[in-house]
This record gives C-alpha cells, structure tokens and sequence, in this order.
C-alpha cells in the first residue's frame, strides 16, 4: 500500500512517495522519505520489500556519486536510469535479488529537458511522461491519461498531483499518512509544500 | 334431482371469486428461493466448486468463469447514467467484444423488441462477475418485478427489487455465486435509485458505483469530475469517458462502450459505440493520453 507517484511537465518532474512506513499492520513512522538525491540534477523514488529498498538505493546513491568523483562528470537522467537498471537485473539473477520498484526523475543538464523513468523489481526500465507504483496505478493512471499534458507548468502538475491524492484518499482503505513532494529543475532537487490535511468527501 | 338442486340454489358466482387461501397465496407469498437445483453427488458442494473453479489456487482447473469487465453508474440531477464495456473473457481468452452487459429488468416487456426511440418504463440491472448467474438471476428478477407489477397495480420499487435480488444472492451465499451488479430506476416514490448488490450479499445504496476488474481505472475519471449538477450531456460524456479509461487500461475491459440514462419516464439507450474511434479522437483532438505515441 506504498504510493509512488512521478508527473513530468515543460521543465520539471514532481515526484510524489507516501510518508507512512508500514509493517504489518502497524505504521512505523509517519514521515518516512522514500526518495533519495542521486545527484544534482536526479532524484530516485522506491518502494519494495522493507530493507531492501533503502540498502538499494543507497547503494546506487553512492555508486553514482563515485562515478562522479572518479571521472568528473555527472551522469545525465539516461545514464543513471540505465546504470539502475543494470545493477537491478544482475541482482535479479541472483541469489537474493532486490525487491524494489523505483521512479527516476530527472533533469539533463544540457538540454534542460526533464525526464522520468519507472523501474520495477524485474528490472523493466520505461521512459514515461507519468508513472505509478503499487495500488496508486489503479487509481491514478485513469486519472492522469485523462488530465495530463507535456507542456504543463508546476503549478498545473501540483493541480493533477493533489487530483491523485485526493482520489487515493477517498478510494484506499489505508491511510498512507500523506505524500512527501519532490521537484526536479535544471536548478537541482527542492522539497515542495503540499496540503497534506485536505479532506476529500466521496460522492 | 336433489343434484340438480344443488347446483342452482347456489349463488352463481360463488366459485369465481379466489378462495381465502388463494388470496393470501397470491399476495403475501415470497419468491420462492428454493427453486431446486441439481447439487454435485459429493459431500461437500462449495469445496467442491470452488476446487473446480478457483485458477488463483488452480491454474488448470476444468471450469473457466467468464470475469473481468467494467461497469458504472452514477447518480445526478438529471437521472441516472448506466454504463459498461462489452468484453467477456475466460481465463486469458478473450470469449466476446459484443456483450450486451446493460439488462432491462422489470415491466412485461422488456423493451427487447422496441421500434421507436421513446424511453421505455423499468428498470435496468448491469453485469459483471459471473455472466450466465448475472443473466438467469436478473431475467427471475425481471419475473419478480413483473408479478409483482400485476398484483399491486404499480411497478415495484428500486428498493424492493434490489433487495429480492440482495435475498437471493445472499441465501446462495456460498454456492459459488458470482455477480456484481447495480441496480437503476426511477419511480414516483423514490426518485432516482441506485443500488449495488453482489454475490455476497452486500446491498449498498449510493450516488455512484463501479464495479468490475477495471473499477479503479472507472472511478479515478469519475471522481475526479463528478457533481450531482452535472448536466444531461456532461454526465454522458463522463460516463463514456469513464468507461473509455478503463477499457484502455484493463486488459480484461474493451469492446465497445454501452450508455444508456434513466429518467423519469425510463431509460434510453445512448449507443453501443467502439472504443477505439473514441480513444483515438479522445487522443488527437484533446491531447490525452499523452503517454500513447501517435507517430511511427
């Protein structure tokens, strides 16, 4: 019941991971972040088994920022998604695979154009305008077929995010104590604000 | 001679009259729920279909039911809008694009032989779940409805139809029943009712409904523009759209998109149109869909 919500527009990608850590039936905390800064300009989201998604993400985290080090130059949005996406099919095939869905967002330094990338635990790797994991899919993606477009401005995209949120908390039967709101620019990765207490009556 | 009598000095019309018993049979009696069904020559019947039909437990299992659909149906101002998909699926096999998932219920005609574009008094019952136990169980209804219509002198009540078909599918509890259906009419009494009844014996009551494996899909177009103001043509275009949504995203969901809208003096049926010319247009001319390529 982890919700992983990623909307691209004309020059930024809103990433959107829900603040509750779940285990078993209890929330562990309220305000986890399941989303951590690859570098400056790419933002990783995850969801997946517990344990497994932050050891990942860590992982790449300070692979990609090794590379960075050893070779002076940052990997654009394309090239981090497909070194993810590497490292998460050579786990597959391992003995303990990661079970991890992820959302890459990010912006290229030299075109400026934004990019988001939704990742699965079998390691599909498909570049998209929006994306969903977990039950958010069913609800959200109707939504944003119908509502989205690619030249959308940040407010706009926050219109069409609250629109998601709204809809997940009138329809899931758990609450997944409110989204946590990054945004990717050319001017790197900034926490948005969101109105998390908005209450949503059903029809 | 004394026979003869007999005969005579009775009143003449003593026997045309119905008997105390009669009566009472033909005005309090309850459908019959138990019309007798031949039960598989085993101990335990329910273990026994469910064994026979489960594939989450049993891929291979000998009995496919057809799933998989999408239906709505929403309240508003004007009415009622109904509508569904029109596929039929067993397993991964795709058995029907041409369902008829909207089925009149109620009034000795149900309005299957109708000539003109009038709208046509009763009620309209949507399928999904299970489409021979949606079928047979709504077309008993429809007997209910109709006996019903002939003893009282007036159409039945939304409210007393769905619970018929709620007591019915709640007595089967267990059978293997499987439907989801919602319930639409509009009488002087009630106004425009929507019910939802399923195989478990659920009755619900409510302004909007989906129902079916592509429910979610339904319901984020749906909420996220529902008003009960909505006009006769916005809440037509929405329950299109609606269904459109979801037939593009669930695998088990396509076909073609069936509108009907109740109102006051019946339903109408607002066509029986193919997806794909609307997604396509719904694409090119509103820019949605964006994550669709259009471009070799």
């Amino acid at each position: 019941m982890e919700v992983l919500l990623g909307i691209t527009g004309k020059d930024f990608v809103l990433v959107a991971a829900s603040k509750a850590a779940m285990r078993g039936p209890t929330i562990l905390k309220a305000e986890d972040d399941k989303t951590r800064q690859l570098n400056k300009h790419s933002l990783m989201a995850f969801s997946g088994e517990a344990g497994d998604t932050v050891q990942f993400a860590e992982y790449i985290q300070a692979n990609i920022q090794l590379y960075t080090m050893r070779n002076d130059t940052e990997l654009g949005p394309n090239a981090v998604a497909n070194f993810v996406r590497g490292e998460l099919a050579r786990s597959l095939r391992s003995r303990s695979p990661y079970t991890v869905n992820l959302l890459l967002a990010g912006v290229d330094g030299i075109t400026q154009k934004p990019h988001l990338y939704w990742i699965d635990y079998l390691a599909s790797l498909a570049p998209v305008p929006y994306a969903a994991h977990g039950y958010a899919q069913y609800y959200c993606l109707s939504t944003l077929d119908k509502h989205h477009h690619p030249d959308i401005s940040l407010e706009e995209g926050l219109k069409l995010l609250e629109m998601c949120t709204d809809e997940l908390k009138r329809r899931l039967p758990i609450d997944y104590k409110g989204v946590l709101v990054k945004v990717v620019t050319k001017d790197g990765v900034r926490e948005v604000d969101f109105d998390n207490d908005k209450i949503v009556k059903s029809a | 001679m004394d026979k003869l009598v007999a005969q005579y000095s009775r009143p003449a019309h003593q026997n045309e009259m119905y008997s105390e018993q009669e009566q009472h049979d033909l005005t309090e009696s309850l459908p019959p729920l138990s019309l007798k069904f031949n039960l598989p020559p085993v101990d335990n019947s329910r273990s026994w279909l469910r064994a026979m039909t489960d594939d989450h437990s049993n891929p291979s299992c000998p009995i496919k039911l057809a799933h998989g659909t999408t239906t709505l149906a929403f309240r508003f101002q004007g009415g009622i809008i109904v509508a569904t998909d029109s596929r039929a699926t067993a397993g991964n096999w795709i058995a029907s694009q041409t369902v008829k998932k909207v089925i009149p219920v109620s009034r000795l005609s149900r309005g299957e032989d109708k000539a003109n574009n009038a709208p046509t008094p009763g009620l309209l019952g949507t399928m999904a779940g299970g489409a021979a136990d949606c079928q047979y169980w709504l077309r008993y209804l429809s007997q209910q409805c109709t006996l019903h219509e002939i003893r009282h002198k007036r159409r039945i009540t939304v409210a007393a139809a769905s619970k018929i078909l709620a007591n019915l599918t709640y007595a089967y509890k267990g059978y293997g029943l499987s439907m989801g259906t919602m319930l639409a009419g509009m009488t002087p009494q009630e106004g425009p009712a929507l019910y939802y009844i399923d195989s478990d014996g659920t009755r619900l009551p409510g302004n909007l409904f989906c129902v079916g494996s592509g429910q979610t899909f339904a319901y984020g177009v749906l909420d996220a523009n529902y008003r009960y103001d909505l006009t006769e043509e916005e809440a037509l275009e929405l329950g299109r759209r609606s269904i459109l949504a979801a037939m593009h995203r669930d695998a088990y969901s396509g076909g073609f998109i069936n509108l009907y809208h109740v109102k006051e003096e019946g339903w109408v049926h607002h066509g029986f149109d193919d997806m794909n010319p609307i997604f396509w247009k719904t694409k090119l001319e509103k820019g949605e869909f964006s994550n669709v390529t259009s471009e070799l």
